[in-house]
């Protein structure tokens, strides 16, 4: 994967958990273009292990100068977004993936509906850009707990048709409302917590949207969990892996070769087969389907762990 | 007569499901008069499917279009031939809501040529319904002049626009709604294969 070895170039604090950082090719030379909704992958060295977070770009995909994410803290996470809140300052050097992109725009689509859930609304800002250049048209609806929280609202232009909900302030967004009726040809994108996207997917089955126009990418980073350890079937190495660590993460800091993209359990990259399992995999991925979970033949390094007392891996 | 079954081919070639049951779907409906047998069919497996239902009937004598109306549909439009369904059903498309369906029944040049407008509209492939009634006749894009000849019968043919004498390929052009001919006797001109009446 290419790697850019990119500058800080400015912190914000745009809400009491979220920041907004922006990198910078230290010699000022353009970054690679991106489409919207693609993501970076942010390198963030810890101890003897590098944790490795992917994020929404929230900057323009056709401006060159710079790339900008927004990184909510997660206190109960393995502490990628807190290093990034607490470690991260102006003036520092960052390792970054080249932008890719698992959340893109159907480009065939009529009109777009874009429905974002609280830290969710990141890939949207950069579609928005996208579909303003385009003169496609759209619309975009952002719900948040309370003002206070939403990050969005400072990184959000104003228009008629980018609509805040605030259930706090009794404005619960309404799917039935946003969804019925929607002309031939619109296609709608969720971003958000997992029940947001059950729920907008359910509401538009309801109403007899086909699958191929309901698009979704749920923003988990890896979560924590008990200790475990895999044995490598090739040279029978056993890897431990710790509580605040993702079992990608162990393979890594033990030297064993694997491949990977999104480090969310969305783009499919990492799957690896498993070639004994004496126990439960949680699977945490949105990868595999219902049935491949229950065979416990595959497992994603980048979010599952594993319960039991033998779990060997085709590596 | 059901369905028509086509001999297994490459990817390209579309294959044809058959009308199934959307109950209480907005629908859109077009067929021909061979087709309209499938839009009767499935309006007695399915006692909601007219309710909502704008048809249109191309090409189909007066008794056809009153046995459709006898089903009581939102609207039935009978029409002379394609070209005149072309900007009817485009009006329908464009002011249609998500979760409509489209019903098309009867020749292979009918539904190429209506699924590829609504491709163009928007409408998502799994929305789009068809069941093959009647002639095998194809709609063929000459690949070298563009033009489309309907109503194909032989292989090969002779382009209406051109005049070329086209290899009637299995290959299909969604976005066009037509199959593709391409020149038989490019490499020796004249050297033509014996005509043969196309098989399913």
């Amino acid at each position: 994967m290419t790697k850019l070895a990119l500058k800080v170039a400015a912190v914000e604090q745009l809400t009491p958990l979220v920041k907004r950082f922006r990198f910078e090719d230290p010699t000022g030379a353009p970054l690679p273009v991106f489409s919207g909704g693609a993501h970076i992958t942010v390198e963030m060295p810890n101890g003897d292990t590098i944790r490795r977070n992917s994020y929404s770009l929230i900057s323009d995909p056709y401006d060159p100068s710079g790339y900008e994410i927004a990184v909510r803290r997660e206190d109960t996470g393995r502490g990628g977004s807190s290093h990034m809140h607490s470690a991260v300052a102006e003036g520092d050097t960052i390792t970054v993936s080249v932008p890719a992109n698992l959340f893109q725009l159907d480009l065939r689509a009529r009109k777009h509906v874009l429905i974002g859930g609280g830290i969710g609304i990141t890939p949207f800002l950069s579609q928005l850009r996208q579909l303003d250049r385009e003169q496609k048209p759209y619309e975009l609806h952002y719900a948040a707990r309370s003002r206070a929280e939403a990050a969005g609202i400072a990184l959000l232009p104003e228009a008629a048709h980018i609509h805040v909900h605030i259930s706090d302030e009794g404005n619960r967004m309404d799917l039935g409302a946003i969804l019925d009726g929607q002309p031939l040809g619109t296609h709608v994108y969720t971003c958000g917590p997992e029940g947001l996207i059950a729920a907008v997917a359910d509401q538009a089955a309801r109403l007899g949207w086909p699958k191929s126009a309901v698009h979704s990418e749920a923003f988990t980073a890896p979560p924590p969990g008990a200790p475990f350890e895999v044995t490598i079937a090739s040279s029978g190495q056993i890897v431990p892996v710790k509580a605040d660590q993702s079992l990608l993460e162990a393979l890594e800091a033990a030297g064993v070769e694997i491949d990977y993209s999104c480090r969310g359990g969305a783009c499919g990259r990492c799957e690896t087969a498993v070639t004994a399992c004496d126990g439960q995999i949680e699977h945490n991925d949105h990868w595999l389907s219902a049935d491949e979970r229950a065979a416990q033949k595959k497992i994603m390094p980048c979010m599952s762990r594993f319960k039991g007392t033998r779990l060997e891996l085709d590596l | 007569m059901p369905n028509t079954v086509f001999s297994p081919s490459i990817e390209s070639r579309p294959t044809y499901a058959g009308l199934a049951p959307r109950p209480g779907a907005p629908a859109i409906m077009v067929a021909d008069e061979a087709g309209a047998a499938a839009v009767t069919h499935l309006a007695t497996v399915d006692a909601t499917a007219m309710a909502k239902a704008h048809v249109v009937l191309v090409g189909a004598p007066a008794e056809t279009s009153d046995a459709l109306a006898a089903l009581s549909p939102a609207a039935v439009q009978t029409v002379p031939d394609l070209d005149t369904a072309t900007p009817i059903v485009e009006q329908l498309l464009s002011q249609a809501r998500m979760g409509t369906q489209l019903f098309l029944a009867g020749s292979e040049g009918l539904m190429g040529h209506i699924s590829a407008i609504a491709l163009a509209s928007g409408m998502a492939l799994e929305d789009i319904q068809m069941e093959h009634r009647g002639s095998i006749a194809r709609r063929m894009q000459c690949v070298h002049c563009k033009g489309i000849t309907d109503g194909v019968t032989t292989d090969p043919f002779t382009c209406s626009h051109c005049g070329l004498t086209l290899f009637v390929r299995d290959h299909f052009s969604r976005r066009l709604g037509a199959f593709q001919g391409v020149c038989v006797d490019a490499e020796t001109p004249g050297d033509i294969p014996a005509t043969e009446e196309i098989r399913p």
